[in-house]
């Protein structure tokens, strides 16, 4: 099996394009989902009454329904009721939709590790609700969060690879073109395989520092000198 | 012995600062403390004496707001603060308290730690609570570990601090709730001398403890609470000499070789 | 017209050809889990292996599917593959070799963890009492560490079924595609119909999954508290 070097690199300024909007994609999306976990997680935790139930539902629908249908539900089912999105905007929508809810149970256990006697703390200098949130839960719950809130940051940009199904020119609508216009598969597939490697491999490879660090850092050894 | 004496008569003062009458606080219909009745002056150090689970921290953090009680009243400079509609966090600011475990903040550094409630919730100048949360570091010996991590320190060193933080706020009153009970004896003396540093200042305290000899150097009055009630209130060296209750004097036997 | 359009959904003939379809995606979910459950024990247990090596075989091969997405191996294996061997694989046999193979490397991470959790004294006494390498791990081991795997292995075989949505995406005829035909085809009398048969999917798959997430919620409260 011999590669076409000169048609991969041809091929080139093709996946840079198509990585770039997949990490543009990635981007939005990973950030909403956060927002919207944050919103979702603090709503059960603090048990806001009505906006907790609708924070269940949510989740649940969210976390048991694929991407794609939540896709296709969103770019060719709304639009027929009138709800005409552009594709990139429904990508985002629905990366957005499926990682809030992953995002909200990152940051449901890390606020649940923030011990009732740290808020005791918290509150004997005074602070106020929204001060105890601020200054001492969400730090904590963050550094404990980190790891699944890593873990889901991938998982996201790894579910991006999906948004081709609704028309985004993305790597895989890219890869597909170039297999069906000039035969040139492995070379193709090749690209496909490594763009997605630079892309999270890095990532993973420094989450897994990072994860480690902040276990020792933050927490490490806490109360057992 | 004697200049300490001098001392203490004289930051006592007949200003009452706290008052409790007739406190009732259950637990899941258990009564953990019943008809609790005790006023502390101002430049007071008061004791709470009593055996595991009579309800002597439970009275300190019902006093901090963190238990709601069932009945009675709790007043600050002759003022309820048992009524819905009190501010605790303005009453917090003015009643300091420090926790069995310490309880600092770990992803702050040490010096974060103390100066958070003074610049967030007091709203001081940061350059001038960072001097005074300095001079209480220094007077503590632990200046040096101003920009530690909790993590980094001894339990001993923590415990330090975690009065730094209440102290900067610059408090009426401070609780401390068994604040030695968590560390290994070697550690004990250093916390309880900063502690009595704070008394020959005249700084007004109610402090729950198990150690009997610094109960006995530091208090001018002793509580002593036994099945959720106060048994009595005496003087800290009466009752230590001569206790009034068989209670208190069967206590005082079990912590005697 | 939206009322209107919910009668794509009461016809007997749309609803029997994606029940039809929804059997080609549990078949594919079904022979991939079985498959990938049992393979994935017999990983589990050879990367608890002393050696360094066989260990970070095993890494690497989790790690492979842990940083390409699922869907760029389904393109690989069947653009790629079909190429490479010079046969024809068939969409439906992609997705399996692709989902096994992925089910494989995460029900052996999950098996490992379980395994390694387990109190070093079991072996220790197990080796005592003169059992071997097998009888250790058939008698000892593993019945502990199913309690311990549980969970996680329902949760990913909800993983896997909803990520059987993607082989639509490589030419399946699964319960998505049979979706789109209908729609299709009745483009014209009912306009809405993307709305339906999308919802529709959606709640098939929320129909599945639900049930199974919190089943292993609840072995995860009852087991690990």
């Amino acid at each position: 099996m011999k590669l076409n070097w000169q048609f991969i690199l041809d091929s080139l300024p093709l996946y840079r394009d198509a990585a770039w909007i997949t990490l543009k994609l990635g981007f939005w999306g990973i950030l909403f989902s956060l927002a919207i976990g944050l919103i979702c997680s603090i709503a059960q935790y603090f048990r806001v009454k009505l906006l907790r139930s609708i924070v269940q539902v949510y989740i649940e629908l969210s976390r048991n329904t694929p991407l794609l249908i939540q896709l296709f539900f969103l770019y060719f089912g709304l639009t027929k009721l009138g709800i005409a999105l552009s594709e990139n905007t429904c990508a985002i929508i629905g990366l957005s939709f499926l990682g809030g809810s992953y995002m909200a149970e990152a940051f449901r256990s890390g606020l649940e590790a923030v011990s009732r006697s740290q808020i005791e703390s918290g509150l004997s200098i005074g602070l106020s609700r929204a001060q105890l949130v601020r200054y001492v839960i969400l730090p904590q719950a963050f550094s404990v969060g980190i790891p699944s809130i890593g873990a889901n940051c991938i998982f996201l940009l790894k579910e991006t690879s999906i948004v081709g199904a609704i028309a985004v020119v993305d790597l895989m609508n890219v890869t597909k073109d170039l297999i069906g216009m000039y035969y040139q598969t492995f070379e193709a597939l090749f690209m496909l395989v490594a763009v997605y490697l630079i892309m999270i491999l890095p990532l993973s490879i420094f989450l897994t520092w990072l994860e480690r660090k902040a276990r020792y850092a933050e927490f490490g050894n806490q109360g057992s000198v | 012995m004697e200049q300490i004496g001098v001392l203490i008569v004289n930051r006592k003062t007949n200003e009452v600062l706290l008052e409790v009458e007739g406190l009732h606080k259950k637990y899941d219909g258990i009564t953990v403390l019943e008809d609790i009745n005790l006023s502390i002056n101002k430049g007071e150090v008061v004791v709470i004496l009593g055996p595991s689970g009579c309800g002597k921290s439970t009275l300190l953090r019902c006093l901090n707001g963190l238990e709601k009680i069932q009945g009675g009243d709790i007043r600050f400079h002759g003022k309820s603060i048992v009524s819905k509609d009190v501010n605790w966090q303005e009453i917090r600011q003015r009643i300091g308290m420090v926790f069995q475990n310490y309880e600092l903040f770990p992803h702050m550094t040490v010096i974060e730690n103390i100066i958070l409630g003074p610049v967030k919730v007091q709203k001081r100048n940061k350059s001038e609570v960072l001097e005074q949360a300095r001079q209480l570091l220094d007077r503590v010996g632990l200046l040096d570990r101003q920009n530690s991590y909790p993590r980094q320190l001894s339990g001993g060193q923590k415990q330090r601090i975690a009065i730094v933080r209440a102290l900067c706020m610059n408090p009426e009153i401070m609780l401390f709730d068994e604040v030695t009970a968590s560390l290994d004896p070697e550690m004990v003396r250093e916390v309880l001398d900063v502690i009595l540093g704070l008394a020959k200042q005249g700084i007004t305290m109610l402090i729950v403890t198990h150690e009997m000899s610094f109960a006995r150097a530091v208090a001018d009055r002793i509580v002593f609470i036994d099945e959720a009630k106060i048994c009595e209130i005496t003087d800290s060296h009466e009752f230590f000499t001569k206790p009034k209750t068989e209670r208190a004097q069967h206590f005082l036997n079990i912590f005697q070789y | 017209m939206q009322s209107l359009g919910i009668r794509v959904l009461f016809n007997v003939k749309n609803i029997r050809r994606l029940l039809e379809g929804l059997m080609v995606t549990a078949r594919i979910a079904f022979i991939s889990i079985l498959i990938g459950s049992l393979l994935g024990v017999v990983l589990g247990v050879i990367w608890t292996a002393k050696r360094k090596w066989i260990r970070s075989i095993c890494r690497i091969y989790l790690e492979m599917f842990r940083i390409i997405p699922i869907f760029v191996w389904l393109f690989v294996m069947y653009f790629g593959g079909t190429t490479a061997l010079n046969v024809d694989l068939s969409g439906e046999t992609v997705s399996i070799i692709v989902f096994t193979l992925w089910g494989t490397a995460e029900m052996g991470d999950i098996v490992r963890g379980a395994l390694k959790s387990l109190p070093q004294h079991q072996v220790e006494s197990g080796k005592a009492i003169g059992l071997g390498f097998w009888e250790l791990y058939r008698y000892i081991l593993i019945p502990q560490a199913v309690r311990r795997m549980l969970p996680g292995a329902i949760n990913l075989a909800t993983r896997m079924i909803k990520t059987t949505s993607l082989v639509v995406l490589i030419g399946v005829i699964d319960v998505i595609k049979v979706g789109q035909q209908i729609i299709e085809y009745s483009r014209i009398e009912i306009p809405t119909a993307s709305f339906w048969v999308y919802g529709f999917v959606f709640i098939l798959y929320f129909a599945v999954c639900y049930p199974l997430s919190k089943l292993s919620r609840m072995l995860e409260n009852k087991w690990n508290r």
